[in-house]
């Protein structure tokens, strides 16, 4: 399989567990947006989805994320060789849809996705203090009381990895987002995401637009174009011929 | 327990207290007022206020297909009907994107129409304009009791999908990779909410009946720092307006629905110059 030779770079991490997309295809309407993909995600490797737009990335997550019909099976296998079909998934979406002034703290975030209680009633102790951990994690313990619409680009992307990682995920998907985060907000994010990798033996896919943090931070690329068309480290797949024509874009030819 | 109730509201030292219509009124608006700041609260957050609006104007529709059918108190095809818009608007949203405002709005000016041109046959258009403006001195010990129950049925589905309808209007994705399931909560969120409007229209009114959801919400939000005063706000809002609404439309002898969106205006308009620069 064409997958294993780019994994042989990554084995710091137990690279025990795995998971397996086998045959995924995605129709909608009659048109064919995905078409047997075939990937296996090794933990504490970051593998980048790469792809001009409209190639499949954001709908290969909604498909892993059960979102989309799709053919085909994902099959999570854990370092004691356990198989199943449900993996956990931390999710980290490209841009929420609230109004600026929209009253949700990040406290509020967290309370709505892991809380028993309802979030109007403030969350329980126990509640506030796994998000606190959470926040920690991601250096962003001082946010909690703060309104989403009142964090900055980058604040709000570490946020959302802090609770994506509450509870720790079998695979971590990350929507890079397109705009509002400045340079030094995005170099931050994939210091954090390269420091948990390592420190929680993650399994990440992340789809990105930012070519540069890719070459800096993927173990793995993928170039997809509907199919699966390049796999290997970002080296190879940068270089390879495929690569220019697909993304169309010149000025990258430096990497 | 009833009896108990307004016996001791008429113990208030007021002259309106003595009257029993107002006493029934009085106790319809405190289980009105935790009912729609609750349902308000979350229909401003998930940005569905002109969904509700469709949903009291469906009632229009609603009361000429009671009419049509034959039936004397036309709440049941009300409800009926307004069910299945909210279920057939979600649908559409969902299979069409997101921006569903023009769906809505077409859905929302055909119900209108289809019920006025079926409610003005014959010319008796007048007979149904109190389904307009509402009374809501006219409402029984009974119905009050039905309200009451309409309030703990909300409260219980509240405490199961809170936090999921919250999640999901910040990013449905993110709320199904939760485990969230995102169609249901948001189906039974329309649902409830249809049958909530369509059911207190007789005494709210269907031109204010969205006004009184949104507006003590919509000025919550100017003053509100999270989830929890937002609630605290929208339902202090909603109390102090339609207490004082109540008793001023008393007084005015004016309509009672009314006169209490009229003051939920002015709370805007306040926390609107009260809400800081930046916000």
């Amino acid at each position: 399989m064409k997958t294993d030779t780019a994994c042989q770079s990554c084995g710091s991490a137990c690279g025990l567990c795995v998971t397996q997309i086998s045959h995924f295809s995605v129709n909608m309407r009659g048109k064919c947006i995905l078409e047997d993909i075939n990937l296996q995600i090794h933990c504490g490797q970051l593998t980048a989805l790469v792809g001009p737009n409209g190639a499949g990335k954001s709908t290969l997550f909604k498909a892993i994320l059960g979102e989309v019909p799709h053919e085909g099976q994902l099959q999570f296998l854990n370092s004691e060789g356990k198989r199943s079909a449900r993996p956990r998934i931390g999710y980290v979406p490209q841009r929420l849809n609230f109004d600026p002034n929209s009253p949700i703290t990040v406290s509020d975030l967290f309370v709505s996705a892991l809380g028993r209680l309802p979030a109007l009633l403030g969350g329980s102790r126990r509640t506030i203090s796994i998000a606190r951990q959470a926040l920690d994690r991601v250096e962003a313990q001082h946010l909690i009381n703060r309104r989403l619409g009142a964090l900055s680009g980058g604040e709000l992307q570490r946020v959302l990895l802090a609770l994506a990682l509450e509870p720790v995920p079998d695979l971590l998907l990350l929507d890079e987002p397109i705009s509002g985060v400045d340079f030094k907000g995005m170099q931050c994010f994939y210091q954090i995401v390269a420091e948990l990798r390592k420190q929680y033996d993650l399994s990440v896919l992340l789809v990105s637009h930012d070519l540069n943090a890719v070459a800096d931070y993927a173990d793995r690329v993928i170039l997809l174009n509907r199919v699966i068309l390049c796999d290997g480290t970002p080296l190879q797949v940068m270089k390879h011929p495929l690569f220019e024509s697909t993304m169309g874009i010149v000025e990258h030819r430096a990497v | 327990m009833y009896e108990a109730v307004t016996a001791l509201v008429s113990l208030l030292p007021f002259s309106w207290a003595k009257y029993a219509f107002m006493q029934n009124a009085l106790l319809a608006i405190l289980v009105v007022v935790p009912l729609f700041a609750l349902l308000g609260a979350m229909v401003v957050n998930n940005q569905m206020a002109f969904f509700s609006d469709t949903l009291g104007h469906s009632a229009l529709t609603g009361i000429a297909i009671g009419v049509i059918v034959g039936v004397n108190d036309p709440t049941w095809s009300m409800l009926i009907f307004a069910v299945f818009i909210a279920i057939a608007v979600t649908i559409i949203k969902e299979r069409t994107g997101t921006s569903a405002d023009t769906i809505i709005g077409a859905v929302s000016a055909t119900a209108v129409a289809l019920g006025i041109v079926i409610l003005s046959k014959g010319g008796g258009f007048a007979r149904y304009s109190r389904y307009l403006v509402g009374d809501l001195l006219s409402i029984s010990p009974q119905e009050v009791t039905a309200l009451g129950l309409v309030l703990i049925a909300v409260l219980v589905l509240w405490y199961i999908i809170f936090n999921q309808l919250l999640l999901l209007s910040i990013n449905p994705s993110l709320a199904g990779s939760r485990g969230f399931r995102v169609r249901l909560v948001e189906t039974c969120f329309a649902v409830s909410l249809a049958m909530v409007v369509t059911f207190s229209i007789q005494w709210i009114g269907i031109l204010i009946i969205n006004a009184l959801l949104v507006l003590p919400a919509a000025a919550a939000r100017n003053v509100a720092a999270g989830m929890k005063s937002y609630h605290l706000w929208t339902f202090l809002i909603t109390a102090v307006c339609g207490v004082s609404g109540l008793i001023l439309s008393y007084y005015w002898d004016t309509a009672t629905g009314a006169t209490i969106v009229l003051l939920a205006a002015l709370c805007y308009v306040f926390t609107l110059i009260l809400r800081q620069p930046g916000r």
